[in-house]
C-alpha cells in the first residue's frame, strides 16, 4: 500500500505564476498604446453632452483644447459655482483667450496654421452666454474651425 | 571551473514590477474622447456691403429660450420633431434657385409658401444666454442630422451607396477604385444641399 500512500501525503502544488508577468506585460501594452498622456489637469468640470451625427477629431496636435464648466469642488471656495473657462492648466478670462491661441500658432509650423482647430468641451450644465463670447473672441482672432466635443449617444439623454 | 554555468537570474519580481508600469498608466491616462460636431464660425465682415436679401419663406428660425423650449417658425416644438420639421423645409423645393433652376431631385411638397429650392434654404439659430449648452448641442445635432439624412437619400438615388460610406471609402486607404471620381460624387452631393447654418449673435 505504500504506492498509494505516496499520492495523500504532500501538499497542494504551488500554482505556477512563471506567465503572470507575461499576462500583466500584455494589459501594460495595452494600455500605453489604447490611451494618450492627459496632458492637462481639470480644474473644471466637464460632463460632455451626447450627439451622434458626430465625426472624428483626427489630427491630435493640431488640436487647441477650451475648456468650460463651473469649478471643481476643490475650487469653489476660491472661484465660485458659474461657469469657467480652463486654458493649459489654469483658470482664464474672455481676455485671455486671443494670448493663447497667439501662443498655439506660434507651436506650429507655418503652413499647419489654417488647419488648427479648436475643440470646445463645454460641460452640459454650462449656458449658452458664456460659450457665445468665447465664440465672438475665437471670430476676433480669426480662429473659425471649431468643434463641440461631444460624447457619443442618443440627444434624447441630454 | 569553465563547466559552472551562470546563475539564473530571479525573475520573481517581474511581475511586480510590471504592475507598477501598468498601474502607473492606468492612473496617468484616459481614453479621449475625440469626437465632435464640427463646424464654421464666420469671419468677422467689417465691409459696409449690403447683405443680399432673403425672403421671409426660405428662412427657417430656430429659437431656443431660457428655460430649453424651441420655437420653430413662431410655434413651439419638441425636440423630437424637430428633425423631420428641418427635412420638409430644406427638401421643399417650391421655386427656383439663383439661377433659375427648379430642384429636380427634391422630394418635398413643392409648397410655395416654403422654401424655393436647398441652395437658398438658410436655417438661422438664435440662442439666449441662459440656454444650456446641452440643448445647444442637441438642436445643433439634429439640424446636422437632417442634412445628412438629405444628403445620403440623394447619394443613394445617385450612386447607391449612403454618402457615410462614401466619405469612409475616400479615407481608406485600402479602398480599391477611383478617388477623384468619388470625391467629385461627394462634392455634388454636398452642392446639391449645402449646408446653410447662420447663428443670430
Amino acid at each position: 500500500m505504500a504506492k498509494f500512500n505516496k499520492k495523500k501525503s504532500g501538499d497542494l502544488p504551488a500554482i505556477n505564476t512563471a506567465s503572470l508577468p507575461d499576462i500583466v506585460f500584455m494589459l501594460l501594452f495595452f494600455f500605453m498604446v489604447a490611451t494618450t498622456m492627459r496632458e492637462t489637469t481639470l480644474v473644471v468640470q466637464n460632463r460632455l453632452p451626447y450627439a451622434d451625427q458626430v465625426e472624428k477629431l483626427d489630427k491630435k496636435d493640431l488640436v487647441m483644447y477650451i475648456y468650460i464648466g463651473k469649478p471643481t469642488q476643490a475650487f469653489q471656495n476660491q472661484f465660485g459655482k458659474e461657469a469657467r473657462i480652463q486654458l493649459n492648466d489654469k483658470f482664464a478670462d474672455l481676455s485671455d483667450i486671443r494670448a493663447f491661441i497667439a501662443s498655439e500658432r506660434a507651436t506650429k509650423r507655418e503652413e499647419l496654421v489654417p488647419f488648427l482647430t479648436v475643440a470646445l468641451k463645454v460641460d452640459e450644465e454650462a449656458n449658452m452666454g458664456i460659450v457665445g463670447d468665447v465664440k465672438q473672441e475665437l471670430r476676433k482672432e480669426n480662429a473659425l474651425k471649431i468643434n463641440y466635443t461631444t460624447r457619443q449617444g442618443e440627444v434624447s439623454s441630454n | 571551473m569553465a563547466k559552472r554555468s551562470a546563475p539564473e537570474v530571479n525573475a520573481g519580481s517581474m511581475a511586480d514590477i510590471a504592475f507598477l508600469l501598468l498601474i502607473f498608466f492606468l492612473v496617468t491616462t484616459t481614453i479621449t474622447t475625440d469626437t465632435g460636431l464640427n463646424r464654421k464660425l464666420p469671419p468677422i465682415d467689417d465691409s459696409e456691403v449690403e447683405p443680399p436679401i432673403i425672403r421671409e419663406k426660405n428662412l427657417f428660425t430656430i429659437l431656443i429660450n431660457g428655460r430649453n423650449q424651441l420655437m420653430v417658425e413662431e410655434e413651439l416644438m419638441d425636440l423630437k420633431d424637430l428633425r423631420k420639421a428641418a427635412v420638409d423645409f430644406l427638401d421643399n423645393g417650391g421655386g427656383v434657385d439663383s439661377n433659375g433652376n427648379k430642384c429636380d431631385y427634391c422630394h418635398g411638397k413643392k409648397d410655395p409658401s416654403s422654401s424655393d429650392h436647398p441652395d437658398k434654404a438658410i436655417i438661422s439659430l438664435k440662442n439666449e444666454r441662459e440656454t444650456k449648452y446641452s440643448t445647444y448641442i442637441s438642436v445643433q445635432n439634429e439640424l446636422v442630422a437632417a442634412y445628412n439624412q438629405l444628403r445620403d437619400t440623394r447619394a443613394t438615388e445617385l450612386y447607391g451607396v449612403t454618402l457615410k460610406q462614401m466619405e469612409a471609402n475616400y479615407s481608406d486607404v485600402n479602398w480599391i477604385g477611383n478617388k477623384e471620381t468619388l470625391k467629385e460624387k461627394i462634392e455634388r452631393v454636398k452642392i446639391e444641399y449645402p449646408q446653410k447654418l447662420s447663428e443670430v449673435q
